[in-house]
Order: C-alpha cells, then structure tokens, then sequence
C-alpha cells in the first residue's frame, strides 16, 4: 500500500539532532562519555611521563618542553577538565547506582553543579600552577 | 534454590553471557579511581616545573610506586571497561566490533605493561 508507506516515511524524527533541545541530564551524559574517551587518550600522557622519566634526563626534557608549549598546555588542560569532570559527574553516577538523585530536578541540578565545578576545578588548577608555581608558556 | 530469585536459575546470563561482571568491576574501578586520581592529580601538580630528579625521587618512595601502580591498573581496567561499552554501542558489524574489542584490551594492557614496567625500572 503506497499510501501507508509515504506515511510511514513522514513520521518525525525523535531526536532530531538539530532542533531537540537537549536536556541536562543528557548533555551530562554524552559529556561523560566524551571525557571518558578523552581520559583514554590521556592514559598515553601518564605513560609517556612514566616512561620519559624512567629512561633519562633527554627524554624528561623533552616531555617537559612539550608539556609546556602552547599546544601542551591547551591539551593538558582539556585533560585536567575531563579528568575534573568525569570525576565528579562519576561519582554523581554512583550516587545514582545506590539510588540517590534519581529525581529529574536533583538530577538536573547536580548536573548543572558538576559541569560547573568541573569547569572551576580545571580553571583553578590552571591559575593557581601559573601563580603560585610560577609556571610560563 | 541459592538466593531464590529467578535471575539465579537463568542459565545463559543475559545477551552477552557475563551477568553483571561489567558493571560491577565498572563500579568497583570507579570507587578504587575517586582516591587514587585525587592523589594522582595532586602528586603530578606538586611536580609541575620539577625536573626528572623530583621526579624520580617521588616515584622511588615505595608508597609512590605502590599508589602510581594502583591508580595506573585500576585506570586501563576502568578504560577498558568503558572503551567496551562505547564499541558494543557504536560498532555494528559484528566482525569489526570484534577486532576493535581485541584491540581495546591490548591498548590497556600495552598502556599498563608500559606504566607499570617504568615504575619497577625506577623504584627498584
């Protein structure tokens, strides 16, 4: 039947990726997993650290001065934020998992509270290295 | 009759056959990591600017070691774990799902031999 098959490819599309407006606890969410990928990524920076300073003070060197660079400081400090925020937003999952905070406004507002103590967090850690450690590009 | 409920009799342990093995080695991981990264995160800062003799003098305290091997394993197996989720949910085809599932657990025990080998290399 042609006519119950056009009607069946007008149906709407839920989610709609462009015009859904994405709730908190889902844009949480998706963000753990994108941290969590990210943290993967950042499993290779402490191996590289460990391993830099296991074989010598040429490959220490070498680290340091990546770390410090421009592009060093930009990529650890997205490792500072998801290493904050999946922290934070995990143990907000756990909360979950014992059966605390399951209502949807608790839930949206520790997920509001996370993202913005991840966000502080990895500020913090930025200024205070940069002040109190003296620490420059 | 072990516990009496019905999950007890069920044979084949869900789709995936593991029961809740993934889920609480997840949990179990995630609880391990809440100090184990505090600490980390807090030794890497007070090593920041730290030349590689800092360095080797921290990692060299036996705790130091014993922590930074704790946090590193309980890391990749947390990875590993997560890394498997995302595959099974994004990866359809059931041979490549397959290759990258492999290829996961490698990528965790490779970054974990190479932590942990790095950390017996300096302590000892």
């Amino acid at each position: 039947m042609p006519e119950q098959a056009k009607s069946a490819k007008q149906r709407p599309l839920s989610p709609h990726m462009q015009i859904y407006r994405w709730p908190v606890t889902m844009a949480t969410s998706i963000i753990h997993r994108a941290t969590g990928m990210a943290l993967s990524v950042g499993t290779l920076l402490v191996a590289w650290w460990l391993i830099a300073a296991a074989m010598g003070d040429a490959q220490y060197d070498l680290f340091s001065m990546v770390a410090r660079s421009p592009l060093g400081q930009l990529v650890l400090f997205g490792f500072v934020w998801s290493l904050a925020y999946h922290l934070l937003n995990g143990i907000r999952h756990l909360a979950w998992d014992v059966g605390y905070g399951f209502a949807v406004p608790t839930a949206t507002r520790t997920g509001v509270l996370v993202f913005t103590l991840s966000i502080f967090v990895a500020i913090a850690v930025f200024v205070y290295a940069y002040a109190a450690k003296g620490v420059h590009l | 009759m072990t516990d009496g409920s019905p999950a007890a009799r069920v044979e084949g342990l869900g789709s995936a056959h593991t029961g809740t093995s993934h889920f609480f080695r997840q949990r179990v991981t995630a609880v391990a990591l809440i100090p184990l990264a505090i600490w980390f995160a807090v030794s890497a800062f007070r090593l920041i600017g730290a030349d590689r003799d800092a360095a080797l003098a921290f990692l060299h305290a036996p705790i130091n070691a014993i922590l930074m091997a704790l946090f590193v394993i309980a890391a990749v197996v947390h990875m590993a774990l997560g890394l498997q989720m995302v595959i099974e949910d994004y990866a359809h085809g059931e041979g490549g799902k397959l290759v990258l599932l492999v290829l996961n657990k490698f990528f965790a025990w490779l970054v974990g031999a190479a932590c942990v080998f790095a950390l017996l290399k300096i302590a000892v």
